[in-house]
């Protein structure tokens, strides 16, 4: 049995697990349907072209968790930022582990989707917003399918939330192979403000794949906050859909991290429904031996005054490949849109290869649109220079590759974060420097 | 402390340098002049340990050990160091921070432990004022939007904070005016010592007149094909390269 025929099979089996809500249940069935219908995506899809899914779904994937497994807070303290006080919402196997979480019902709710979906006191919120700015393409309407587990987030009105939000879901590999669907609700009332940070974090070598929908919607004047770090095991791969929803005034940012997993997929979409939006998109991607990522953005302006910016750096080694596919849609409506967007990396080794592709798509006539994609190595010149200086080959690298991707960890607001970044980074490159350029 | 010998060296099968003999001992201030695409600037380049260029023929020693082999790092360890015709630009790095890791990188490999921060400060203070150089340029990107003095001068603030055995100062003198000439050649001479020691590089007696040669050498078509006194300078600015090439070709 091929892995979608497992999936629609045990569809029945799953909802039996579950506590049923009939709108929900509604979702589900129709998801599962969609699903069915269009099955995985191949590389005959656009989209799909440079990024295939056949090595990772040839796997056994036990498709929902079996049991219930623990870890200790010493097995994750090195995937979270511990240095600050956060809230944490944290999943093992795809189960909620309330011992090492850190949820809140106290003014805001950061707290689990299981319990969103079922209790009666979230159901309006879920109507309104579960499901509704999801894509229905086959991967995401899987994920609706299956949704059941994840984080729920629902800042009230003029809110500004001191602490950041984890959310990090752990494998444990008990299962030889797993397949996950994390589902996170995250709604920002008018004039509140977030920071929400997410990692997926394989803790053996046994075969994870992870298909996370996360829906974001930020209303008027919030500012929402989105760190992404990927730096999970060689044998993990993670297709993340990501959709958000901004209304007049808000600020949204997503910043995704990517140096580790086998294969990763961003599917990352921002939705600007109303004048005066912001929005941020940027990336650092540095990868090696056969790793694969793919960004694929899309930014729909629909309304006038808006601006986005995307900045996506990627360095690439051994035989990686990398994929940037940013489409850029600005409506007949959308005049003064102001959309900036670059992609800039560099090959380490000559059988490393990205394929870089901007889309605008443009129907209004007063507009600023930027793009510009560079693909270049590391500049020998400079590494002659660095070196005549006593700073070692590997070293001297190291440094370029941080300067080249510095700008984006300039944008991140947690200083935290940029350090451990930082640190990923010089570990991931083998040195030890402190890069505090 | 530098011997060089025989050397020839050739870039993608280009020969450039074609039996160069320099020997340098410690203290002394040796001056290469000769005109342009004579291989001045390639044979500093050999001596730093530059990869693509290709040394075929010939030795280089420096404290009696062969550092043909040696990487670019491995030669600054040691104590070579070379200020560039064309500084290059570094974006998104510090003038602090490269300065910080080229120090730090180089005690690292003699088994030392990082500079204190303190010191590291103290050093960084000291050096720049030796060089009037203004403190906020310090934390821009290296090199990046510099002038052409502004690079030349941050060379030898550089060659202070690294305090190398054998200096190679390549056309340093070229894009400075006479103030910062002046700047630049007190820095050299204030770190001169009987244990360093200089190679300058150059076109033109200005600098000389500061940064004193005890030797005077001509490069021209890869080979030193002239050396003298300090007065061999003064002959080559009055006369220009005209009758060495005539000497030669006769
Ligand atoms: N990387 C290189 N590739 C090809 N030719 C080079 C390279 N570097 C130097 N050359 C050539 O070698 C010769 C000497 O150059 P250079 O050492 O820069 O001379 P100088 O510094 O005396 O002006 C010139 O003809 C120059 O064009
Ligand atoms: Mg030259």
């Amino acid at each position: 049995m091929d892995l979608k025929e497992k999936l629609v099979s045990s569809f029945l089996a799953f909802e039996n697990r579950v506590d049923v809500d009939a709108y929900v249940h509604d979702v589900r069935s129709e998801a599962i349907k969609v699903f069915e219908e269009k099955g995985f995506p191949s590389k005959k899809e656009e989209a799909w072209k440079y990024t295939s899914l056949n090595a990772i779904l040839k796997e056994d994937y036990s498709v929902f968790p079996k049991q219930e497994n623990t870890l200790d807070y010493k097995d994750i303290k090195p995937y979270f930022i511990h240095d600050i006080d956060s809230y944490k919402i944290i999943f093992i196997d795809g189960k909620y582990s309330s011992h090492l979480s850190q949820t809140t019902h106290d003014g805001l709710d950061v707290c689990l989707m299981s319990s969103a979906l079922n209790k009666p006191k979230y159901q309006l919120v879920i109507k309104n917003y579960f499901n509704k700015i999801a894509e229905k393409d086959s991967l995401t309407s899987l994920n609706t399918a299956f949704s059941n587990e994840g984080a729920y987030i629902h800042i009230p009105k003029n809110k500004i939330v001191e602490k950041p939000i984890q959310i990090l879901h752990f494998s444990t590999g008990n299962e030889s192979a797993t397949m996950l669907q994390p589902r996170n609700l995250i709604v920002v009332e008018e004039n509140s403000h977030v920071q929400i940070i997410e990692r997926h974090q394989s803790l053996t070598d046994n075969p994870v794949l992870t298909n996370s929908v996360t829906e974001i919607f930020t209303n008027k004047r919030a500012i929402v906050d989105y760190y992404k770090i990927q730096n999970d095991s060689k044998k993990a791969s993670l297709i993340d859909n990501t959709f958000i929803k901004q209304r007049r005034e808000s600020i949204a940012s997503v910043h995704t991290f990517s140096f580790g997993g086998k294969l990763t997929r961003n599917n990352l979409n921002f939705y600007q429904e109303g004048e005066r939006i912001d929005s941020t998109l940027k990336g650092i991607t540095i990868i090696g031996d056969k790793q694969h990522v793919d960004h694929n953005t899309l930014v729909h302006h629909i309304e006038p005054n808006c601006e986005s910016h995307q900045d996506y750096k990627g360095i690439f080694d051994d035989n990686s490949t990398g994929v940037f596919n940013g489409k850029v849609v600005v409506e007949k409506e959308a005049q003064k849109t102001n959309a900036f967007q670059a992609n800039n990396n560099i090959l380490i080794s000559d059988k490393a290869s990205i394929n870089t592709k901007p889309q605008l798509e443009i129907f209004a006539d007063d507009v600023k649109c930027s793009h510009g994609c560079t693909i270049g190595q590391l500049d020998e010149s400079a590494m002659f220079y660095m070196r005549s200086r006593g700073i070692p080959e590997k070293e001297a690298k190291a440094l370029l590759m941080f300067a080249f991707s510095n700008n984006v960890l300039e944008s991140v607001k947690i200083p935290e974060i940029k350090q451990r970044i930082t640190k990923i980074i010089a570990k991931k490159l083998g040195v030890n420097i402190g890069f505090d350029l | 402390m530098l011997k060089i010998e025989n050397l020839h060296a050739s870039v993608e099968d280009k020969s450039i340098l074609r039996g160069v003999n320099l020997e340098v001992k410690p203290g002394e201030v040796h001056a290469i002049m000769g005109p342009n695409g004579s291989g001045k600037s390639t044979l500093a380049a050999v001596i730093a340990g530059r990869e693509d260029y290709e040394v075929t023929k010939g030795s280089i020693t420096f404290e009696g050990e062969d550092i043909e082999e040696l990487a670019a790092e491995e030669r600054a360890h040691k104590g070579v160091f070379l200020s560039f015709q064309y500084p290059i630009e570094i974006p998104g790095v510090s003038v602090t921070n490269f300065m910080k890791t080229a120090i730090n990188e180089t005690r690292k490999a003699k088994g030392l432990e990082d500079m204190p921060a303190k010191d590291m400060l103290k050093l960084i203070r000291e050096k720049s004022e030796l060089l009037e150089i203004d403190r906020k340029f310090l934390s821009r990107s290296l090199n990046e939007g510099f002038s052409g003095g502004e690079k030349k001068r941050n060379e030898i603030f550089q060659m202070a904070m690294l305090e190398p055995k054998l200096a190679i100062l390549d056309e340093t003198d070229s894009g400075l005016d006479i103030d910062a000439l002046r700047i630049v050649a007190n820095g050299v001479n204030k770190l001169k010592s009987k244990d360093n020691a200089v190679v300058v590089i150059t076109h033109y007696q200005r600098l000389l007149d500061y940064i004193i040669p005890d030797f005077v050498h001509v490069l021209y078509n890869g080979r030193i094909v002239k050396s003298g006194g300090k007065e061999l300078a003064h002959e080559l600015e009055e006369k220009g390269y005209d009758w060495i090439k005539e000497e030669i070709n006769a």
